[in-house]
């Protein structure tokens, strides 16, 4: 057993521990990597626990980062210890108020996982883009590079801004140390009573606002004072190096581990210098002292306090006998002399040779190169290469390291993978699926590991940007030195693949070391799985000579009724073969896991679990390599198939194989415009099942394609004369319509792109009244089906859309219509993306979407594949996402700049009448576009117009031309979530609707923050519970429908597609007919409210007929007619609200755990339901008027 | 006068027989503080349906843990607590809880599967601060293979192993579906149970013919049922000096005397005070006393089993005579 001083967390807790225990009042917002942080602090505060001072801190949540620096502002104000935590926009967000906390001298402690800047695209990942953007605020920013040290430092903040009256922004990388997973010895409250300093506490304490003492802070100053006042501060910022120091000695003196302001590393005579911030100095200092091992003089000056910048100190700190330096950066300053690091290195030692009193002082050559952006990896063969660099005659300057610059040619090689790592480490890797519990199982072993060994243990994981079927990719260290090696594993002993599909797609081998372990979960036994590897595959068990083992764990799950859950099995295969424990001693632990974990639970789950475990052990087999050699003819399949367009094969493709990193930079585009129509050519095949129609049960609703999250069923109707052709496996009826004759129908299901989410088969009308048990869609497994039904899938696809302007707008019609969104990589049984489907269904040819940040920007814009396509034409939505915040804004301006074109073509188009002619000029200004026969009519006109400009001299006429499409009807929609439209964008989002303009506003509503993982927003309801409002959700939610009418000129619609799909669907034509702004609010149920999905819809018709999710629509163009433009959907409530909220976790969660505050809350809500209802039914009866 | 309504059940001194029976009433604590005022001698807890927790982590493992570790940005959705709050923690707390927020005795209440867990959740349930223990003996065969004495042997084999791992007095709650009912009491007294509850009432799915779905009813009890629990008390009242417990159809200070007079040494109310609220409670007791004061009984004691098979002036009412001659009367 461990030394319990030790823990094993990541950086996101680590630092929240010390954070909430310093801190009275936290507030708190989402953002990617640092939203654990203010989960734990919410969490915490929630069951009681408390600080420092014996006080339980107060958790706020606000409506955005720039709200919470206002209100952290304002506590601080107020005199209260105060934290946050945030990242890259967030930050972004908060920057005016850092200024102001700054120059108000306030005690404060910002933390910070550093992510990058959204610019040419998004990224989640980390590199110090956003901390760089603060460097001028007056925060003193501290980094950290390790789980250990972003714990330690975090203390050492709070101790010396409170010392120092200096705000700090202590930072550390987002994903590779926040959400490593690391051995650290924890700071106990007893140290940090040692460290912190009560009188400076005091002092603070007794600064705040009060009435009883009253002064005033905030004061506008003329020119005749504020640059000497601004001066004023100058003593502080002179006094916080030396009170950073003192801080780190002090708790060097209680914790034994020592922090410098400059640490320098290496060899004390070293003539290449490397100086850098961030978990990369732990990858450089290991690498350096592996090269000195080699007989190099090498070292590595880590930079913790980066401001104020001590040049005394640096210059103290940089070994005499240094030539040569690089200054690596982790982000990007285009247009600079160098990043900012490289800068003040520059500077610093500029000063150092201007001081008059500098007796020798230091003149190397110093070089800046850039690392690491978005989380690239940064690797020793990496630090190798920087350190080569600065070894040749000249050196590279304003480099790049770990990717291939083939356009500006700046940088710089890296040979082969360096194995630095000692000799006693276990490495270990394993693929798996996000649904099989891979990464939850792995977890659980480090803690095994981590807590019961004396070992220590390290863990990172790596996710892909699909939230339904994602590969997870784990990565593990073990052994009896303490883990300093944030990249990932390269030669690891042991390789395990969760998933057998993996074998034919990615070469899984590609992470072994020699002699490695390979366990492969395979439906295939020891004696048949030979002859099924890829060739790839067997010449690498030869090649690195691997030690192969087979378990089918999927059979064992079944056997061990455990379903799908495959993770207690690969675990234990794991212990049991990789060595890194005794066998029985690792198989006890992992039983004893088990008891700690469903031992409350009864023992009949443990049995369950310890069933598995010793099935597990029963049918895990080493596989004999033959002796033939490699004998395999299966290649690794293609990752796109060989008819893709060129760039999907040459960029898309190497995306989707895992081989990005390869990629170089001329492969991209530098604007970061991407194709759409991609996610067509990737074929995930991840469900295990999949609807197949029955044909005569069939009623033709369509509400299966309707409700398909991922458009992978469909309908579609074709003319009988396209039977011949059909082949006799593909499944067709007579369509059963009043409005043409002699068509075939069939319902078809894409069975690679399904998720097998099976809202389809739930929400199918159809049963079969002798088996009610058989509906017109049936689940049937994949593998049975598959061949057949890619053939089918092919046919179908291939077969003609019908005309749409014959279609009417109806549900059954309404599917189909192609659409023009699919294969997204949402969840399976996502509620956002049908809503998006059917929008795209509708009017997705003349469609511009301007997507908020989170959930549906994600699933609709993360690389490598898109799923916007395109109709037969080649027309489709045109998406752009801006920022989270300002999304209306940015669709409003995209409107803006479309109605200009428009207008624009108009006045050419009247200019040149007198050439065009009359009745063609007049017939393109003022012809109706209402409808889809209206639009294809113009379109036409278009076609004609452009064909008669083509031979006009008249520059007008080249004008014309290119915007003539724009003469064409465009729908602008901006879409996002409630996160967006309730809380960060809320304003910009009234402003837009209170402007008038003819713009779309689709509020895809899951009542919390989905994309972080499910945070309170404002709409989420009374009584549910989500992150950030552990104990219940204390009030209800914002009523955003209401507060749009009140306008009295904005079409507000709620729709629940679940309950009344036709609804939805006219409420979606009328926001686009309207010439005005558009509001409608739409039920997204989410896996965030705790439920199988598949009955999602169920739910949808449940929260209506409770009240809970009144529909309606608000028409403002009625009251011209005297109508009331209020029309309520749905009827009064005909269940009671418990009806629906028993059914998810979320609400139910709080009945579980504090049923008083749960009732109590339940009957405000039923109360305010009802008071809802009435309000709306007296509206829609009586006022015209709100 | 003032009537002594004391009465000992399970070995615990209670002040009157009139106990707040299982339901979801007790897993409000407040409401638990209200019915101790109201004057409910005794609580029993809901069920701890080891099913339901089986279900509960399953369904957690399905539709909770199966989104966790698949996407970077959400690698959960739920706070941690989730876990907590489906799993049998929260009962075994609520226990803790509510003992230390009344001074009634609390009988937990266990519905198991699997031999361990009944005897696993009894003893939680002891170490929980339960004053007793109520086994919810429920089940449904459906193998057509299992023979009755079989089935019975298991259920009297659980309830000798909850006995012999916990020390807090056991009671057990049957179905009346049995061939005789006397027999099976036999063998739950000799497997160590200290009372049975007389009966726990079967649930019983609907058809919806329009959708082809089985539905799930509840429909609270009425004074009905009583009657199938007065008669089975009469005859079990003589045969067995074990605790009877009355559950299902007291709705009335009537009912209760009746349930009282058969034999039973507590009465479980449910049905009426969900329908009434907890006031039901005092009502019926104030009403109870009166009619015991009216008619002059000292003692509770005195009225308890004054109409069972043995004391009451017609037996022949309470067996088969009484069967016959009800046909017989029948005119359509």
């Amino acid at each position: 057993m461990k030394d319990p001083a030790y823990s094993i967390h990541d950086a996101n807790e680590a630092v929240a521990s010390v954070a909430y225990r310093l801190s009275e009042t936290i507030a708190i917002y989402p953002i990617t990597p640092s939203s654990p942080m203010a989960e734990h602090c919410d969490e915490w505060s929630n069951a009681g626990k408390r600080n420092l001072w014996q006080i339980v801190p107060e958790v706020s949540q606000m409506q955005s980062e720039g709200g919470v620096a206002g209100a952290i502002h304002g506590s601080l104000q107020a005199g209260t210890l105060s934290t946050t935590f945030t990242a890259s926009q967030g930050l972004l967000l908060m920057i005016p108020n850092l200024y102001k906390i700054a120059g108000e001298l306030t005690p404060f402690c910002l933390h910070v996982t550093a992510r990058s800047l959204a610019t040419h695209a998004l990224s989640i990942f980390g590199d110090h883009s956003d901390v760089m953007a603060c460097r001028q605020t007056g925060f003193a920013l501290l980094a950290s590079n390790s789980v250990q040290e972003a714990q330690d430092l975090a203390a050492i903040a709070h101790a010396a801004t409170l010392k120092s009256r200096i705000p700090f922004l202590h930072f550390f990388d987002g994903f590779r140390t926040s959400h490593e997973i690391n051995t650290y010895k924890l700071l106990t409250d007893s140290d940090l009573r040692d460290l912190i300093p009560l009188d400076a506490v005091n002092s603070f304490r007794s600064r705040g606002l009060t009435p009883d003492a009253p002064v005033l802070r905030g004061t506008a100053q003329n020119p005749d004072v504020f640059f000497q006042a601004r001066e004023a501060s100058n003593p502080y910022y002179d006094e916080l190096p030396g009170i950073v120091e003192d801080t780190m000695e002090v708790f060097h003196r209680i914790t034994g581990r020592s922090y410098q302001l400059f640490d320098y590393v290496g060899d004390p005579d070293a003539e290449r210098v490397l100086i850098l911030m961030g978990s990369g100095a732990e990858t450089a200092e290991e690498t350096s002292a592996w090269l000195n091992k080699q007989g190099e003089k090498t070292g590595v000056l880590k930079v913790r306090l980066f401001r104020p910048f001590s040049v005394k100190r640096f210059l103290q700190a940089l070994p005499s006998t240094v030539q040569r330096i690089a200054v690596l950066d982790r982000t990007k300053e285009p247009g600079a002399i160098g990043e900012p690091l490289y800068q003040d290195i520059l500077s610093a030692l500029a000063e150092g040779r201007s001081d008059p009193d500098a007796t020798a002082p230091h003149d190397p050559i110093v070089v800046g190169g850039r690392y690491g952006l978005g989380s690239k990896e940064f690797t020793p063969a990496m630090v190798k290469a920087v350190f080569d660099n600065l070894a040749a005659e000249r050196p590279k300057n304003h480099f790049t390291v770990g990717i291939e610059d083939d356009v500006t040619h700046l940088s710089i090689p890296v040979g082969e993978t360096l194995d630095i790592e000692p000799s006693d480490a276990i490495r270990a890797v394993f693929l798996g699926l996000g649904s099989d519990g891979t990464v939850g199982a792995n977890k659980n072993s480090i803690k095994i590991i981590g807590s019961e060994t004396d070992d220590y243990a390290q863990a990172y994981f790596v996710y892909d940007s699909k939230k339904s079927g994602a590969m997870t990719v784990s990565h593990l260290r073990f052994g009896p030195q303490p883990i300093r090696a944030p990249y990932l594993i390269s030669n690891a002993g042991f390789v395990g693949c969760h998933q057998f599909s993996f074998i034919d797609r990615f070469d899984v081998l590609s992470h072994a070391g020699e002699g490695a372990v390979f366990l492969l979960n395979s439906p295939h036994g020891p004696d048949q799985i030979w002859d099924r590897l890829p060739r790839e595959t067997q010449t690498a068990i030869f090649e690195k000579n691997i030690q192969f083992y087979v378990i089918d764990a999927y059979k064992v799950a079944r056997e061990a009724n455990m379903g799908n859950r495959i993770n207690t099995i690969m675990q234990t295969c794991f212990f049991a073969i990789s060595g890194v424990l005794p066998r029985e001693e690792a198989i006890l632990k992992i039983k004893s896991a088990i008891e700690k974990t469903y031992g409350k639970k009864g023992r009949p789950i443990v049995e369950k679990n310890f069933e598995a475990v010793d099935r597990s052990l029963a049918n895990l087999y080493e596989v004999e390599i033959p002796s033939t050699g490699t004998t395999s003819v299966r290649e690794l399949l293609p990752p796109v198939p060989s008819e893709a367009p060129d760039f999907v094969q040459r960029v898309t493709g190497v995306m989707l194989a895992g081989k990005g990193d390869l990629l170089p930079v001329s492969a991209f585009p530098p604007d970061g415009t991407w194709p759409t129509s991609t996610s067509r050519w990737e074929k995930r095949g991840i469900a295990p099942a999949i609807p197949i129609w029955d044909a005569d049960l069939c009623i033709q609703c369509g509400k299966c394609s309707l409700v398909c999250p991922h458009a992978a069923i469909r309908a579609k109707i074709y003319p009988e004369s396209e039977k011949d052709s059909l082949p006799s496996s593909f499944r067709s009826t007579a369509y059963r319509s009043k409005e043409v004759e002699d068509f075939l129908f069939t319902i078809q299901t894409a069975p690679e792109d399904c998720t097998g989410c099976n809202l389809c088969v739930t929400v199918c009308p159809a049963k079969d009244r002798k088996n009610p048990g058989r509906k017109a869609i049936n689940m049937t497994p994949l593998e049975s089906v598959i061949d057949e039904e890619r053939e089918n899938y092919k046919v179908f696809l291939d077969l003609p859309d019908p005309d749409t302007t014959m279609l009417k707008l109806d549900t059954k019609s309404s599917q189909l219509r192609k659409p023009l969104f699919e294969y997204s990589g949402a969840c399976a049984g996502c509620g956002e993306t049908p809503y998006i489907k059917l929008l795209t269904q509708l009017m997705g040819d003349r469609l511009v979407i301007a997507n908020a940040t989170g959930c549906s920007s994600i699933y609709g814009g993360n690389l490598p594949t898109t799923p916007y396509t395109v109709d037969a034409n080649g027309r489709g939505p045109a998406w752009a996402n801006s920022l989270f915040e300002d999304n209306a804004e940015f669709g409003y301006g995209i409107r803006f700049g479309i109605d200009k074109k428009a207008d624009m073509a108009r006045e050419f188009l009247g200019m040149l009448g007198g050439t065009l002619g009359d009745d063609r000029v007049r017939m393109l200004l003022t012809s109706p576009q209402t409808n889809d026969l209206e639009i294809r009519a113009q379109r036409e006109r278009v076609v004609d117009l452009k064909r008669a400009l083509i031979d006009l001299p008249d520059p007008r006429a080249t004008a014309l031309r290119g915007l003539a499409d724009f003469l064409v009807k465009k729908s602008v929609w901006c879409i996002g979530g409630d996160g967006w439209a309730y809380d960060i964008g809320f304003g910009g989002l009234d402003h837009v609707l209170a402007s008038g303009k003819n713009i779309n506003i689709l509020v895809l509503d899951t009542e919390v923050y989905s994309n972080t993982g499910g945070q309170a927003s404002k709409s989420t309801p009374i009584g549910a519970v989500a992150k950030f409002t552990a104990g219940g959700k204390e009030r209800g939610k914002k009523d955003l429908g209401l507060i749009a009418m009140s306008y009295g000129h904005i079409y507000v619609a709620s729709v629940a597609l679940g309950a009344k799909d036709k609804q939805t669907l006219e409420a979606l034509a009328e926001a686009d007919a309207y010439e005005g702004p558009s509001l409608i609010i739409a039920y997204s149920h989410c896996v965030a409210h705790g439920y199988n999905l598949n009955f999602g819809m169920d739910q949808q018709r449940k929260a209506v007929q409770s009240g809970y999710w009144p529909l309606f629509r608000y028409d403002p163009s009625k009251a011209q007619t005297g109508e009331n433009p209020l029309q309520l959907d749905s009827g009064a409530p005909r269940i009671p609200l418990r009806e629906y909220t028993e059914n998810e976790v979320r609400f139910r969660m709080l009945f579980q755990s504090n049923p008083d505050r749960a009732k109590a809350l339940h009957k405000t809500a039923e109360e305010n339901l009802l008071r809802r209802i009435e309000n709306y039914t007296r509206l829609a009866e009586n006022g015209t008027q709100l | 006068m003032s009537i002594d309504l004391k009465t000992t059940y399970l070995g615990l001194p209670l002040k009157h027989p009139l106990i707040m029976g299982a339901s979801p009433l007790v897993d409000q604590l407040s409401t638990v503080r209200e019915l101790e005022e109201v004057g409910a001698a005794a609580i029993v807890m809901h069920s701890l349906f080891e099913e339901q927790i089986i279900a509960g982590v399953e369904g957690a493992e399905a539709h909770i843990h199966s989104h966790e570790d698949a996407f970077g940005e959400a690698t959960s959705y739920f706070t941690s607590s989730a876990d907590y709050a489906l799993g049998a923690d929260i009962y075994l707390d609520r226990i803790a809880e509510i003992k230390e927020a009344v001074s009634i005795p609390v009988i937990g209440s266990l519905n198991g599967r699997t031999p361990s867990g009944w005897t696993d959740f009894a003893a939680d349930i002891e170490s929980a601060g339960a004053d007793a223990l109520e086994l919810n003996l429920y089940f449904q065969p459906s193998e057509s293979e299992t023979s009755p004495d079989e089935l019975e042997a298991e259920a009297a084999g659980i309830v000798e192993s909850v006995c012999n791992k916990i020390s807090i007095p056991v009671a057990v709650k049957i179905s009346p579906f049995f061939t005789s009912v006397p027999h099976f009491v036999r063998r739950l007294e000799k497997a160590g149970a200290k009372a049975v509850v007389l009966f726990n009432r079967f649930y019983q799915p609907d058809i919806d013919i329009e959708n082809l779905e089985t539905c799930p009813t509840l429909r609270l009890s009425n004074s009905d049922e009583l009657l199938l629990r007065l008669r089975w008390l009469a005859i079990l009242r003589d045969r067995f000096s074990l605790n009877l417990s009355c559950s299902g159809g007291v709705h009335t200070a009537e009912d209760a005397i009746k349930a009282i007079m058969a034999g039973a040494d507590t009465v479980q109310l449910v049905s009426t005070i969900l329908r009434n609220g907890p006031l039901r409670l005092t009502t019926m007791l104030r009403e109870m006393t009166r009619w015991l004061e009216e008619y002059e009984y000292k003692t509770i004691d005195d009225a308890r089993g004054s109409m069972s098979y043995r004391k009451t002036p017609n037996p022949e009412a309470i067996e088969r005579a009484n069967y016959l001659k009800i046909l017989q009367s029948w005119k359509p």
